[in-house]
C-alpha cells in the first residue's frame, strides 16, 4: 500500500511481513480454549478441497485456521462468514479437527473482538 | 545342550534373524504361515533407492541360510505359552515346538485401500494401489491402464491409510513417500511422454540417497509435486479419474484428470498377530505396533524375557532398516541365552 507523504517528494511503502509481535493473538487463544483441535491442523488442504464455498470464493478453511494461529485477524470475519456450516470438511479431516465448531468459535471470538475490542466474552 | 529358537514369520526380518542366530550356533526353527518364505518382498518388483530387484534380494538372503535351519512353512502360529523357563509354540496344523527364546518377525499388513471409499479403490478400475503397481511392474507386461491404454497422466496419492485418524491410523508408514518417488520414476521410464504427479502433505525423504532420488525425479523426469491431500476422486465416462485437492501452496482448489491413480497404501499391525501378542500379554501401543522394552537401549526386547521383536512388527521400516534390526535382534537373543 502506497501513501504519499505530504510535502515530501517520496512515498512510504508498508511492508507485507506478518508482524507477529503486533498481531492479535487473543482470538487464537480464546478459540483454542473453546475448541482445542485448532492446534491439530496440519494444513493438508483436504477441507478446502472438498468445501463448496472454496470452489466459488477465496475462502479456505485451511487458510483461516493459519491466519488465526498467526494472529492475522484483520478482515477475517468477512472471510469466515462465507462458510455455510455444512460440515463436509469435518468428514474428511485426517486430524479430526472439529472444523464446524472451530468456525463457530472463530466467528464468535472475532465478533466479540469487533464489538468490544477483546475476543473475551463479557460475562 | 544346544539352545533352540523359534522365529515367527519368514519375511526379510525372520530370514535374516534366523541366518544370524544359526551362524551364532543356535538351533533355529523358522515358522511361516504362507507356502513360501520371503513375505511382502516376493511381490515387490524393485526396492528404493537403488532399484534392486525384490526377488533377487530375497534369493540372496535365502542363500545365506544355514542348511541346519528348519523351515516350517504353511503353518499359522496359534499359540505361544511360557512354561517354566521355555516356551511352547504351536501351529494351527498340530505343529509344536519347545523354544528357549522366541523372535517375533511377523511384519505388517498393507492397509486395505477399500476403506478409503472416497478415493475409489474397488469402485473405479483405474484406481490401483502401490502394491498392485509393483505386481504390474513385475509382470514385465506393457504398462497400460485398465482400458488397455497408455495413461497420459499418472497420479500418486501419498498417505493412504497413514496419517489419517479417520481410519484410526495416526502414524506415518515411513516408506511410502520414497516408494512413490521410485514408482513415479519407473512409470516415466516406461512411458516417457506421460505426465506424473505426486499429491503429498509432507515429503519424508529420511534415508540415505532418498533426497537424491527426489531430486532426480524433478531434474531428470519432471515429476510434479503438488502439496495437497486428496479429498475425493470421481470417474469420467472414459474411465479417467478426476482428482480433487487443494494446491495448498497456491491456496486454490485444483482439479486434474489422470488415466491412472496410484494409492500409496500404508502399513498396519495385522490383527492375526494381535491375537498372539494378546496371548503373550505384550503391549500394543496406540499405533497398534509392538512396543519394545526401550526404544533406544533395548529395541529388540519386549517386556517378556525370552520374547524378542524385529522388523516391522515394531513399527514401519524400510527393508534395509528391517535387515539391520534383524541382525541386532540375533545379538540380543545371544546375549539373553548366554
Ligand atoms: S462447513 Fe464451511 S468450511 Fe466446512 S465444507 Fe462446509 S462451507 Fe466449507
Ligand atoms: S482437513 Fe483438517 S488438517 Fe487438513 S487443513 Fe483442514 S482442518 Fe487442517
Ligand atoms: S512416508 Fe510419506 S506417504 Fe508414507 S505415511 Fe509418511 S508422509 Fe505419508
Amino acid at each position: 500500500m502506497e501513501k504519499k507523504v505530504k510535502n515530501f517528494g517520496y512515498s512510504v511503502t508498508r511492508d507485507r511481513q506478518i508482524d507477529f509481535d503486533a498481531n492479535n493473538h487473543d482470538v487464537g487463544k480464546i478459540v483454542a480454549l473453546a475448541e482445542p483441535t485448532l492446534h491439530l491442523c496440519i494444513s493438508c488442504g483436504t477441507c478446502s478441497a472438498t468445501c463448496t464455498a472454496s470452489q466459488f470464493t477465496e475462502f479456505s478453511l485451511r487458510q483461516v485456521i493459519l491466519l488465526v494461529r498467526r494472529g492475522e485477524t484483520k478482515g477475517l470475519l468477512k472471510e469466515v462468514s462465507k462458510c455455510m456450516l455444512c460440515g463436509k470438511c469435518q468428514l474428511v479431516c485426517p486430524r479430526n479437527v472439529s472444523t464446524r465448531n472451530l468456525i463457530i468459535q472463530i466467528s464468535r471470538a472475532l465478533c466479540n473482538h469487533e464489538v468490544s475490542g477483546s475476543a473475551m466474552l463479557k460475562p | 545342550m544346544q539352545k533352540h529358537i523359534v522365529v515367527i514369520g519368514a519375511g526379510p526380518a525372520g530370514l535374516e534373524s534366523s541366518a544370524n542366530l544359526s551362524n551364532l550356533g543356535f538351533r533355529v526353527t523358522l515358522v511361516e504361515k504362507e507356502e513360501v518364505t520371503g513375505g511382502h518382498l516376493n511381490k515387490w518388483h524393485a526396492l528404493f533407492p537403488s532399484l534392486a530387484s525384490g526377488k533377487h534380494t530375497i534369493e540372496a538372503i535365502v542363500k545365506g541360510l544355514n542348511p541346519g535351519i528348519k523351515i516350517q512353512t504353511a503353518t499359522k502360529v496359534t499359540g505361544i505359552e511360557a512354561v517354566n523357563d521355555y516356551f511352547t509354540v504351536s501351529g494351527h496344523n498340530g505343529w509344536q515346538e519347545k523354544a528357549d527364546a522366541v523372535v517375533l518377525t511377523t511384519g505388517f499388513q498393507l492397509f486395505d485401500s477399500h476403506r478409503k471409499e472416497e478415493y475409489g479403490y474397488g469402485i473405479y478400475e483405474n484406481v490401483i494401489t502401490s502394491a498392485d503397481l509393483e505386481k504390474q511392474f513385475a509382470s514385465g507386461k506393457e504398462f497400460v491402464n485398465r482400458q488397455g491404454k497408455k495413461p497420459e497422466r499418472v497420479g500418486f496419492v501419498h498417505c493412504v491409510g497413514s496419517r489419517d485418524e479417520k481410519v484410526n491410523n495416526l502414524h506415518c508408514s515411513k516408506v511410502c513417500c520414497i516408494t512413490a518417488v521410485k514408482q513415479a520414476i519407473e512409470v516415466k521410464q516406461m512411458i516417457p511422454e506421460a505426465d506424473v504427479f505426486c499429491f503429498y502433505m509432507d515429503l519424508r525423504m529420511f534415508g540415505r540417497h532418498y533426497e537424491e532420488l527426489y531430486k532426480q525425479a524433478q531434474e531428470k523426469y519432471n515429476i510434479q509435486f503438488i502439496r495437497g491431500r486428496l479429498s475425493e476422486s470421481t470417474e469420467d465416462k472414459d474411465g479417467n479419474i478426476i482428482v480433487k485437492v487443494e494446491d495448498t501452496l497456491l491456496g486454490k482448489p485444483l482439479r486434474i484428470k489422470v488415466g491412472l491413480l496410484v494409492l500409496m497404501a500404508g502399513m498396519e499391525f495385522p490383527p492375526a498377530t494381535k491375537a498372539l501378542t494378546n496371548m503373550l500379554g505384550l503391549k500394543n501401543v496406540s499405533d497398534g505396533f509392538i512396543q519394545p522394552l526401550d526404544e533406544v537401549l533395548h529395541s529388540n526386547l519386549t517386556e517378556i524375557p525370552g520374547v524378542f521383536i524385529a522388523g516391522t512388527c515394531s513399527g514401519p521400516k524400510s527393508v534395509s532398516d528391517t535387515m539391520a534390526d534383524a541382525r541386532s535382534a540375533a545379538l540380543a537373543v545371544a546375549e539373553y541365552l548366554k
